[in-house]
């Protein structure tokens, strides 16, 4: 079996937020709608102060609380692992909003475009109005991992058949790949790093993983205690 | 933007959705309420229609607010897990069991539409406690509030509506104080869990601030009233309307503040480091399996 994962080095991401751009860019999300967004979180008292970006989205969890309260089966999730939403059945009632402890999921009434009412040529193409008034989150671009399936293409390790926000990060710090094959990418940076789960006490076995190796950093990592800021919005 | 943890409201389920939970509530209630004051006999048709009309409102105000309104028989396609779908299932053989109850004056139907009243509201809460994203409502506590709330709104509306008719019924005002208790001894611990297990300090603030009106204005001016009736009951009418009408304000405030101004998002955290390959658990539901009930 096949399950596809997303692991963030917190110790390579440097905030630039081109994965943020590329996402926006690929899926031509409105503006305020970000499937994939880093976050610059700090943390501690001064002087001892400390500092992280944190790339943020759907966590394509094992056990996803959005598809369990999802009243229309919209919310679904394949074989692979890969959380979707069927846009022609979802009745945008946002349950799965409010289920979503990753604030993963938004909800737009009304066709925008960055640069005012007309679209770009980019979002012309990929303007999708199932969109509209519907839940809509990360998709781990499963339209490019299927096409690059297909090929005979191994998703993380051929572009072509990687989510774009992977193959734009510029320090390396994303991968994607099948956590259920030992040798895979994923399987190997996993089993030599440190690494947790964002609200993995919540049983939902999220499908993102954050490498972090710096254990003397963990002094002050209570969450009360954080400060997040999202830069992008 | 600034995102500290807790700090951000939901603003996807706003007093549209808080009105289901206020109106709806009561009504699942008022009919359960009815049917057992009038058995075994058939309620007042007056009492029968309000309480549709109160979970007809309520779920009118939710069909307000989805993104997709014309859709809305969507929301019957996921009763394996779903308590919204559950909800609504339940809501439409409450109304055929009320109508035709009340058509063919059938006791039993009514019964029945009566259970499916606690049914409904029972619903309600589990569909707050399945909401993982939202602190303050995926707390446990949070169930046996909706129910007793709804309960107490119930007693108290049937209250008033026997009242005005003249024809008011004892029992059911010492239903209602001890529903009012319950529901002072839910709130009181479902705030408590809140706190104990490190609910946003935002929702708890929020919550903290309607405590005072909610336990006294709410719960403690009501139930003196009700146990003056029971000494002087010449001042049934003034002294239990004023309790049933401060009884039912109380817990629809209550639950407002609960859906639309308390309702802190789970915001981001670090988490537990750990090492080496992690144990792998396989998607709950592939695409082809057809019934997996809740784990909820």
């Amino acid at each position: 079996m096949t399950r596809y994962v997303m692991i963030a080095d917190l110790n390579r991401c440097v905030g630039c937020q081109t994965c943020t751009a590329a996402c926006r860019h690929t899926n031509a999300t409105p503006p305020g709608v970000q499937w994939r967004k880093v976050l610059d979180v700090e943390w501690g008292e001064f002087p001892d102060v400390q500092r992280l970006f944190m790339p943020v989205g759907c966590q394509h969890c094992a056990d996803p609380p959005c598809m369990h309260v999802c009243p229309s089966t919209a919310t679904a999730q394949r074989e692979d692992g890969i959380v979707t939403i069927d846009y022609d059945l979802c009745i945008g009632c946002s349950y799965c909003t409010v289920a979503c402890p990753y604030q993963a999921r938004y909800k737009v009434d009304k066709p925008e475009f960055a640069y005012g009412d007309l679209p770009t040529e980019n979002e012309a193409v990929r303007f999708d109005e199932r969109t509209l008034g519907v839940a809509q989150k990360c998709t781990f671009c499963s339209d490019r991992v299927d096409a690059g399936v297909e090929q005979g293409l191994t998703p993380g390790i051929d572009p072509e058949a990687t989510p774009g926000c992977v193959n734009a990060c510029i320090a390396d710090a994303l991968s994607f790949g099948d956590i259920e094959d030992e040798n895979s990418n994923v399987s190997e940076l996993l089993a030599e790093n440190t690494w947790f789960q964002m609200h993995a006490e919540l049983g939902t076995e999220p499908g993102f993983y954050y490498l972090w190796d710096a254990e003397d950093r963990r002094q002050g990592t209570e969450r009360v205690n954080m400060d997040v800021q999202d830069t992008q919005d | 933007m600034q995102n500290t943890f807790g700090n951000t409201l939901q603003t996807q389920w706003d007093w549209r959705a808080a009105g289901n939970f206020m109106f709806g509530g009561s009504g699942g209630a008022l009919i359960l309420m009815a049917a057992i004051a009038s058995w075994p006999g058939t309620p007042n048709l007056v009492i029968g229609l309000a309480a549709l009309v109160f979970v007809g409102l309520g779920l009118f105000l939710v069909w307000l607010e989805i993104g997709r309104p014309w859709r809305f028989l969507h929301v019957f396609f996921h009763p394996q897990t779903s308590w919204m779908t559950r909800e609504a299932s339940v809501s439409v053989l409450l109304f055929a069991a009320t109508f035709t109850g009340l058509l063919i004056q059938a006791p039993s139907l009514l019964a029945a539409a009566g259970l499916l009243g606690f049914l409904f509201l029972y619903c309600q809460g589990r569909i707050l406690k399945a909401s993982k994203g939202i602190p303050a409502w995926r707390e446990p506590a949070v169930v046996p509030l909706i129910i007793s709330t709804g309960l107490a709104e119930g007693a108290a509306i049937l209250s008033i509506l026997l009242i005005v008719s003249n024809a008011a019924q004892g029992w059911l005002l010492y239903l209602l104080m001890g529903l009012l208790g319950w529901r002072l001894v839910s709130w009181q611990h479902y705030r408590q869990r809140l706190a104990a297990n490190n609910a946003p300090p935002a929702a708890l603030k929020i919550l903290d601030g309607i405590n005072r009106p909610q336990v006294i204005l709410g719960n403690a001016l009501p139930l003196l009233l009700l146990a003056t009736v029971i000494v002087l009951p010449d001042l049934l009418q003034p002294l239990a309307l004023l309790a049933c009408i401060l009884a039912t304000a109380g817990g629809w405030l209550m639950k407002f503040t609960i859906i639309a101004r308390a309702a802190k998002v789970q915001g981001y955290a670090l988490g537990k480091l750990q090492k080496g390959r992690p144990k792998i658990k396989p998607p709950v539901r592939r695409e082809k399996d057809k019934f997996v009930f809740s784990r909820d």
